[in-house]
Order: C-alpha cells, then sequence, then structure tokens
C-alpha cells in the first residue's frame, strides 16, 4: 500500500471524526474508513422520502462539549444549534405541561396539578445543575487510573476530587445517595403528582433496559440533566438540517486539518504483529497501515469482531460479553401533511416546538416495561418527539412537517427472537402511532410517510450492536473506571497500539464527543503517534 | 446622561409640530403615552408578553412570547417580520433632490441609479455625525429617506437655493422589515415582485394584495432580508397577506430584544447607543465623526462641498482618534472567572447596551458599547470605540466584567467585524 498513516479511525460516527480532527490537530496523518455510504454513524440526515429530511437516529443534542465546539471551530465548519426550551406533556384526559425557560409560567403551570411542587421545582433544577457542574470535571477529563475497582470508588474519588472541596457533607450525602436510587424514588422525595414525575423519570431509562423504578435509573437522569449545566448558553437543541449537521460540521473540521475520510469501507479485522495492530483489512481485501489503530465502534463489534476472542485475553473477553449491550428503543420518523394538534392547544402555542414528551404516569411506563421484560416492544410505548421543521424550516416542503418520535420500549430480544423484528416493525409502527393517536387526535391522518426504525434495524443498518444507542447502557455499572472494562477505561485497550474512541469508552454515549475527544487527548500525552 | 434628555425633548418638540399638522393632534394630546402604528391591532394580538418599549414616540414590542429567544431563531434559521414604523421617513423630490442629498450626507447621489438604495450618514459643519440612515431612488428627481431622529427642519435648512420638496412621510407610510432565510420565499408567495433580479440594495414597487409597496432588499439583521413600505391605510392587509403565507415558511413577528442581538452579530451600530446624535450632546468626547464610527467606506471626500467635508477632509489627512471595532471575549476566561465564585457563566441571553471600560495595562483605552452572547456563534461578542493605536485586529485588551459584585477584567481580542455575514445575504 502506498501510504502510511499515522492513525486510522474506524468509523466515521462522531466520536472517530472528533478522534480523527484532534489528532491531525497535532499534525498528524489520519485515515477515517466508514463502512457505510456516509458518514455519521447514529448522528445522521437522511432524506428518507423525498423533500423532508430526517434525523433518523439521534435528534436532540444537549451534551456536546463546548470546548470541542471551539478547539475544532464547528460553528464555523456548519455547526448550528438551535434550542429546544419546552418541555410538553401531554396526558390522557385532555389535559397537559407546558415547562419552559419561564419560571412564573412553570410554577403557574405545575400548581394547576400540585402548588407544593411547583414551589420544589425550581429547587429541584438548581440541586441537578449544581451537581451537574461538579460532574462536570469527570466528563471533560479521562478517568483517573483508581485504587479498587468497584463503582463506589467512583464516588469516593469523587469525594476527593477538587470540585467537590467546600461542599458539605451533608449536602453530599443527600445528593450522591441519588447515585443507586431509581429515578421514580428519587423524583418522589422531591415532588408528589405524577404530572410531574412521570415525564421526568423518563430521562432516566432512556437507552437502557430498565424500568424507571430501577435502581440506579437516577443516574442517568443526571447524564441527560448535564447538557443544562452552562445555562442559557448550551442548552438543549436542534442541529440545522438535522442531526447529521453536528456529525458534518466535524468532518468537515477534520477536513481542513487534513484528515482523509473514506465511506464504503467497512473494516474486517484488525491486522497485527504478535500483539500488536498494524494495520486493518476491508471486507474487499483492502489493506491500510498505520502506527495506531482506533476503534470508534461499539466495545462489541471491536473486540468480538475486528479482533476476534482468539486474539483475546478470557478475562477480557468475558468482561467485554457480560458489558450490557441489550438495546431497548425504537425510532418512528414521520413526514407529516400539516401540524399536529393537541387538545386545547392552538397552533401558536409554543407546546408544538417543545420536547414533546408521552409518559403520562408511571403505571404506564412501568407498563411499558412489563411488556419488554417478557420480549415484547411496548404496546403502549413512552416516547418523546420533537417537530424540527417548526423552528428549522429547511428540512420540510413549506407547510410540512417532519416528526421523530424516540420509543421505548422496543427490546432487541424479541421472544421470537432479534431476526423476528422483520415481521414485528409494522405491527411496533402501528403500535406507537396508536398510542400516539390518543394524545393527538387525528395525527394518523396527517402522515404522508412512516419510517420505522427497530433496535434490529439500528444493528443491521448503522452497527449498534443489539440496538444500543449508547454503545452500552449508561447503567451505573457500566460507566467511568468500568467503561467498557475494569481496568481499561482509558481509551487503551489489551492490543497494543490499537485504542477504542467511541461511545463505549468514558464518558459514553450520545452526541458528546468527548469520548473522540478525551481518546486522541491520551493518545498524543502516551506519544503513541 | 444629557444625550438622552435632549433627546427626549426633541422628539416630542417634533410631535407638537405633527399634532399641529393633523389626525395625529387627537392621538397625542388625548394619550400621552406612546402612539400606536397602523400595524399595532395585530402586533398587539401577538405580544402576549405585554412587554412593549418606547421607540421614537411608538409602542415597539420587546418581545412577544415568554422570551425573545425564538424570535432571534426566526431572524435566522426562518423569517422574523418587525414593525418597523418609528423610523422617521422622509421624501425628496424635484430638479436638485439629488444634489441636496449629495449636500447633506458624506455621499454623492448624481450618480446612484434608479432602483438603487445607498446607506449613508449625516454630518454636522464640523464633521460629526448627526444620524445615519438609507437614501433609495424612487426615480431620476425622487428619493426615499430613512432616519432614527427627525431630520426635517434639518433638510429644510440645508435646501435653501435647492429647487426640492420636503415631504414628511414618517406618519403616513407603514414599515416592516422581514428578515431571515425564508424571507424571500414568503414574499414570493404574495407579490408580483421579481424578487430573483432584486439585488442586495435594491429597491423595487410591487402589489401585495392589492396594496402598493415598496420592497427594498435591505434591514439590520446581516441576513437575507427585505425592508416594505407601504400606506398606513394597507397596513393590516399587507402583514395579514405575510403572516399567512409565512406561516408555511416558519414566520414570527419580532422584537426590538431580538432585533438587537442579530444587529450586534451583523454588526452595525446603532444611534444613541454605538455613537451619539452631534447635536444632542454637550461635550465634543461623545460626538463622533463617521471615521470613529466604522463609516469610512460611506465618506466621499473628493467631489463638490457637502456639510462637514472640510472638517473630515482634515480628519481623514490626520487619522481618526477613536476607531469601532468587534471584539470578542475570552470564553474559558470568562468561564473561569465564573468558576472562581463557584458559579456557572452568568450572562443573560440578550444584547446589553451599556457602555464597559476597556483596558490595557491598567489604562483606559476605549469601551465596549453593544454587547451580546451570540447563540449561533456561540461567542462573546461586542462592539467597541476603541483609541486608533489599539485598533488592529487580534489586539489584546482587557474588558471589564463584574461576575460577582467585584469588578474585574477579562481579555478581549479586537476581531473582524461582522461577526456574522452569511452569503445568502447578497447572492441572488
Ligand atoms: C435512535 C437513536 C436515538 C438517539 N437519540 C439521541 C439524542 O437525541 N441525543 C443524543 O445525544 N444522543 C442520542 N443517541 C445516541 C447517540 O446518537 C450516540 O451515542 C452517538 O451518536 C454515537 O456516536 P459514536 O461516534 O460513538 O458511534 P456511532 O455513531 O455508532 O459511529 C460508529 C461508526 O462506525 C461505523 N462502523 C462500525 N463498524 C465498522 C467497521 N467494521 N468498519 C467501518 N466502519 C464501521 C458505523 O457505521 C458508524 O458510522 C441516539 C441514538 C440512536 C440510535
Amino acid at each position: 500500500m502506498a501510504t502510511t498513516y499515522d492513525a486510522i479511525v474506524v468509523g466515521a460516527g462522531h466520536n472517530g471524526l472528533t478522534c480523527a480532527a484532534y489528532l491531525a490537530k497535532a499534525g498528524r496523518k489520519v485515515l477515517v474508513l466508514e463502512s457505510r455510504d456516509s458518514i455519521g454513524g447514529a448522528t445522521a440526515s437522511e432524506e428518507i422520502y423525498p423533500g423532508f429530511t430526517f434525523s433518523t437516529c439521534s435528534y436532540v443534542v444537549s451534551l456536546l462539549r463546548p470546548q470541542i465546539i471551539r478547539d475544532l471551530e464547528l460553528s464555523k465548519h456548519g455547526l448550528e444549534i438551535m434550542p429546544l426550551d419546552w418541555t410538553f406533556s401531554p396526558f390522557e384526559d385532555g389535559t397537559s405541561l407546558l415547562r419552559g425557560p419561564d419560571a412564573e409560567m412553570n410554577r403557574r403551570n405545575i400548581a394547576r396539578f400540585s402548588r407544593k411542587d411547583a414551589e420544589r421545582y425550581p429547587l429541584f433544577g438548581q440541586a441537578m445543575s449544581e451537581l451537574g457542574r461538579m460532574m462536570k470535571p469527570i466528563i471533560e477529563s479521562p478517568i483517573p487510573e483508581p485504587s479498587k475497582l468497584t463503582p463506589s470508588t467512583i464516588f469516593e474519588a469523587l469525594r476527593l476530587g477538587k470540585q467537590f472541596k467546600g461542599v458539605g457533607e451533608e449536602w453530599l450525602a443527600a445528593n450522591l445517595k441519588m447515585m443507586t436510587m431509581s429515578a421514580v424514588d428519587f423524583l418522589s422525595e422531591w415532588f408528589e403528582s405524577e404530572r410531574l414525575i412521570g415525564p421526568m423519570s423518563v430521562s432516566g431509562i432512556i437507552g437502557t433496559f430498565l424500568g424507571i423504578r430501577s435502581p440506579g435509573t437516577a443516574y442517568v437522569l443526571l447524564h441527560h440533566y448535564m447538557g443544562e449545566i452552562d445555562g442559557a448558553f448550551r442548552a438543549w437543541g436542534l442541529q440545522k438540517g438535522g442531526t447529521g449537521g453536528v456529525a458534518m460540521a466535524i468532518a468537515r473540521s477534520a477536513e481542513s486539518l487534513g484528515v482523509e475520510i473514506k465511506t464504503g469501507c467497512r473494516v474486517d479485522k484488525v491486522l497485527m504483529t504478535g500483539s500488536e495492530a498494524r494495520g486493518v483489512v476491508l471486507v474487499n481485501g483492502d489493506e491500510y497501515h498505520a502506527k495506531a489503530i482506533v476503534s470508534g465502534a461499539d466495545p462489541h463489534r471491536t473486540f468480538l469482531g475486528l479482533i476476534g476472542e482468539d486474539r483475546l485475553d478470557e478475562d477480557f473477553v468475558k468482561q467485554i460479553k457480560r458489558f450490557k449491550m441489550r438495546g431497548s428503543s425504537g425510532k418512528v420518523n414521520l413526514a407529516l401533511d400539516s401540524l399536529p394538534e393537541f387538545p386545547g392547544l392552538d397552533q401558536e402555542s409554543p407546546a408544538l416546538r417543545a420536547d414533546i414528551t408521552i409518559a403520562p404516569n408511571i403505571d404506564f411506563l412501568e407498563r411499558a416495561y412489563d411488556d419488554a421484560k417478557y420480549g415484547r416492544f411496548s404496546r403502549e410505548p413512552f416516547m418523546d418527539c420533537v417537530i424540527p421543521s417548526l423552528t428549522d424550516p429547511s428540512v420540510a416542503p413549506p407547510g410540512k412537517h417532519v416528526m421523530s418520535i424516540f420509543v421505548q420500549y422496543a427490546p432487541y430480544n424479541l421472544k421470537e427472537g432479534p431476526a423476528d423484528w422483520e415481521n414485528q416493525r409494522e405491527a411496533f409502527g402501528d403500535a406507537v402511532i396508536n398510542t400516539l393517536e390518543r394524545f393527538s387526535p387525528g395525527i394518523k391522518d396527517r402522515i404522508l410517510h412512516r419510517h420505522v426504525l427497530t433496535p434490529w434495524d439500528l444493528e443491521k443498518t448503522y452497527g449498534l450492536t443489539e440496538g444500543n444507542i449508547f454503545h452500552g447502557e449508561l447503567s451505573l455499572e457500566q460507566l467511568a473506571f468500568m467503561r467498557p472494562a475494569a481496568g481499561w477505561a482509558r481509551y487503551k485497550t489489551p492490543i497494543e497500539k490499537f485504542w477504542l474512541c467511541g461511545s463505549g469508552a468514558h464518558p459514553g454515549g450520545g452526541i458528546m464527543a468527548a469520548p473522540g475527544q478525551l481518546c486522541a487527548n491520551t493518545m498524543l500525552k502516551a506519544r503513541a503517534v | 446622561m444629557e444625550g438622552i434628555s435632549i433627546q427626549r425633548a426633541a422628539r416630542s418638540a417634533d410631535l407638537n409640530h405633527f399634532a399641529l399638522a393633523g389626525d395625529a393632534r387627537k392621538r397625542y394630546i388625548l394619550t400621552p403615552m406612546p402612539i400606536r402604528s397602523p400595524f399595532h391591532d395585530r402586533v398587539a394580538r401577538y405580544c402576549t408578553s405585554f412587554a412593549w418599549k418606547d421607540w421614537a414616540g411608538y409602542y415597539a414590542a420587546s418581545h412577544f412570547g415568554e422570551t425573545h429567544l425564538p424570535e432571534y431563531w426566526a431572524f435566522r434559521e426562518s423569517c422574523a417580520i418587525t414593525d418597523i414604523t418609528p423610523l422617521f421617513k422622509y421624501e425628496v423630490k424635484g430638479k436638485d433632490a439629488a444634489r441636496l442629498l449629495s449636500r447633506m450626507t458624506v455621499r454623492g447621489f448624481e450618480k446612484l441609479p434608479v432602483g438603487r438604495v445607498a446607506y449613508t450618514c449625516w454630518c454636522d459643519a464640523n464633521g460629526k455625525v448627526i444620524d445615519d440612515g438609507t437614501v433609495s431612488r424612487l426615480g431620476e428627481a425622487h428619493f426615499f429617506i430613512t432616519a432614527a431622529e427627525p431630520t426635517l427642519s434639518w433638510m429644510s435648512r440645508l435646501s435653501r437655493g435647492f429647487e426640492v420638496e420636503l415631504l414628511d412621510v414618517s406618519e403616513r407610510t407603514g414599515a416592516l422589515s422581514l428578515q431571515g432565510p425564508t424571507s424571500r420565499d414568503v414574499l414570493k408567495q404574495c407579490t408580483d415582485a421579481n424578487l430573483d433580479a432584486l439585488k442586495f440594495f435594491q429597491t423595487t414597487s410591487a402589489k401585495l394584495d392589492g396594496a402598493g409597496v415598496q420592497i427594498s432588499r435591505t434591514g439590520y439583521s446581516g441576513d437575507l432580508g427585505y425592508e416594505l413600505w407601504c400606506n398606513a391605510e394597507d397596513a393590516l392587509k399587507v402583514w395579514d397577506a405575510l403572516m399567512t403565507v409565512g406561516r408555511d415558511y416558519g414566520i414570527e413577528p419580532a422584537g426590538i430584544e431580538a432585533l438587537d442581538m442579530v444587529r450586534i452579530e451583523a454588526g452595525f451600530i446603532m444611534l444613541g447607543v454605538d455613537y451619539y446624535s452631534a447635536p444632542h450632546v454637550t461635550i465634543d468626547a461623545r460626538r463622533s465623526s463617521p471615521y470613529e464610527i466604522g463609516l469610512d467606506h460611506c465618506v466621499k471626500l473628493d467631489r463638490d462641498s457637502f456639510m462637514g467635508q472640510e472638517a473630515l477632509r482634515a480628519e481623514a489627512a490626520r487619522g481618526a482618534e477613536w476607531k469601532l471595532v468587534g471584539v470578542e471575549a475570552d470564553w474559558l476566561e470568562l468561564e473561569r472567572l465564573y468558576e472562581s465564585y463557584s458559579l456557572p457563566p452568568g450572562l443573560a441571553p440578550a444584547a446589553c447596551r451599556d457602555s464597559v471600560p476597556l483596558y490595557l495595562d491598567g489604562k483606559f483605552v476605549g469601551q465596549v458599547t453593544s454587547t451580546v452572547w451570540s447563540p449561533l456563534l456561540k461567542r462573546y461578542i461586542c462592539l467597541a470605540s476603541v483609541k486608533a493605536q489599539y485598533a488592529a485586529l487580534g489586539t489584546k485588551l482587557k474588558l471589564e466584567h463584574t461576575a460577582l459584585y467585584e469588578r474585574k477584567t477579562v481579555t478581549a481580542t479586537v476581531v473582524e467585524r461582522p461577526f456574522f455575514e452569511p452569503e445568502r445575504k447578497r447572492t441572488p
């Protein structure tokens, strides 16, 4: 082969691209190989139906690190995040709750269900932001080497960390407790109305195969709150032209720094000499060589696929196999002929521009989880919807709209086996639409096109093992020191010169770009390239 | 603030003038409050915030909903519609119209083609800026002028000996600004104008739902956008037509707060904020020449005599004392400053018009006059006046900033202005 690279990154997901850009920024020659014909991985915009651009997988941007935006000059390269400030929760009796940036409006709206909750609500937000702020240094730096590898050491380390200096013991105890609690238990300590607890608890289960009453889901809640730590400067948002624009901006930045990106190149295996990685071979037999190989694919695909069990230590293989993927969510993207309606709302209401959460009460969510426990998709699933075309008309023809619906639960492992998703896909789509119809009467008749993604599709099309949206659950035992395996949480792997930079590495999934950045920085610091 | 009080006095004197002139009289006398623009009925319907401001004696919406941010995003992602009727509007007609404007303002108008708009400013005899605005040539001997301050008396004083007719059309003309990437699509759906042929800073007359309108491709947002002028009687019709069509293109009524954010991103100055009108202030330190407020490109020195020419010629030779520049505050430093108080960065997500000093080595070297955290650019940007020797791109200064009671500073670098200038602003 003609060129030798300093580094080859497998996968042009947003993390792979970020890693490549940082390496190139430090003067390294980098090649990115992507198996699909387009870049972005789970951060993609696709015109599935003519004239309508769907953010096929991920749809809201909240965690993207500001430092990365600055370092890679992403605004210059097309990053444009429009805020998603409101949360709208319709209920079955035709009432609804709208929460947003106006504190007085929140108080008024929540007070219709509970005056006490209305009073507590701003205090809760403050407590979560405070916790989030303390966590910030953790998601912005590689995890330190711990002495003992148990989840409790994570919090020991936190306790010692400088960010917790000056914080009262009592405060710490009260708040760190949340780490092991369920989302519902944690929220119930704050609030009394299910109309608040229901919609708020779902952040604790997104992307996990856990119920809102499962221990540990309170932490996931916080993970989703971290997007708000910088207040007005980096709240939740939608990328202009769809989420794919985020990956595109990173790719443009990477290319401007000299990175070469090749699509339609599926890597079959990592080439090794002894215990060292030295290149990759594509399924078509082409070989590429480099001083270091980085994988942006998930840990299962990376270690059990690109490397192979036979080349790895048995213990490590066990750990990777134990690393829970078990996808639990699907996605339905709709092209709509007109704006959906909800009882009691006029079309000017900001509610339609909100994050629309269908999670009316605790039982509803528990029932949805029950189905999943027995290998069925939820007959009445939890849904998180957005209508980006209201803020960004460029994603749909004039007057038409796109609606993105994140759906849970859709277990990868159906009772009949994952391949049976081929037979159940449309029934799953029907369950979603039928449920939505109850909250937004008439939505069925507005649908011009329906695009259903099951966990099986997420695996087949986007290369996400078992359809897990975060390259492995963000549950407590799979974070920080344990991500993806004890002893290997610093992007380095048991294979020499082979690194992991995707969401399966610390600090985890979501459009955050932190694993990619931290991996590159760790490699550079270790003089690995 | 001596500037402000004198401006107010001037304004009410001016209203009295109109009160004598006709039907404004009833309104003014019966309601000693801001008056209503011809769009008010519609604007008020959307203004659920009741957040009104006084703009040149008119009610102007600060923001319409809970916050101004959706309006800001409409400017940048879809289409924002703003009632700009409070601008002062004049027509100059007659054989000497071009000559008068060339005499009054800092550039010549004899060669401006019909259908073109020019941005300009006008000065007093000492070359200090009185106001800035646009001049459209509607016909060989017919011009249309916008201004932030009443200008009729100034124009008529200068017009002695010129064969011109001056008309104050401020009250009888309704004005709307339609700005943003889908603004052209909206207009295309409801007018007969050939908008693909209408270039940046051109103007055309058109029919909009049967009403005659003048459309110019201008605006205060630094983006693709248009300004529409119509008879006050047609105002509601025009508004309704735009809003009806606009719905499919994400149109949003937008207020002054959102407008202020985008105009700073676009690097545009504002009278009374980034500079003061020369006759309205009492000391020279508050007055500015065009060279000092970034309007160098407007000034055409070598032509027939015009107001302030000599002073400006001398200043051009000598070099201006002050310069208007773009400044960007170092975000990381700002974050650290807040962090030192255990606070997240606490900037308001709105434009700020307070002047704040800039230092170099502890010495005062200028002040920022307009500041905004740009949600689009993710930058904390300011317009500033600095002593000319500190105006070079890349110059690092210290900007005063108060995170918690104490006055501190953060690094602020002189950067290019405009901060935001999309291609679509100019492209066909
Ligand atoms: C349906 C869905 C909804 C989501 N919603 C949100 C959301 O709203 N907000 C949010 O923050 N996050 C969301 N997420 C999560 C987020 O999208 C992911 O965590 C993130 O995009 C993962 O990025 P990554 O770069 O780590 O990996 P990926 O995006 O998975 O990229 C990995 C890339 O590697 C490629 N690849 C794999 N194997 C090979 C091979 N052998 N050879 C070559 N290339 C290979 C893949 O094709 C892919 O492009 C969602 C995810 C999904 C699936």
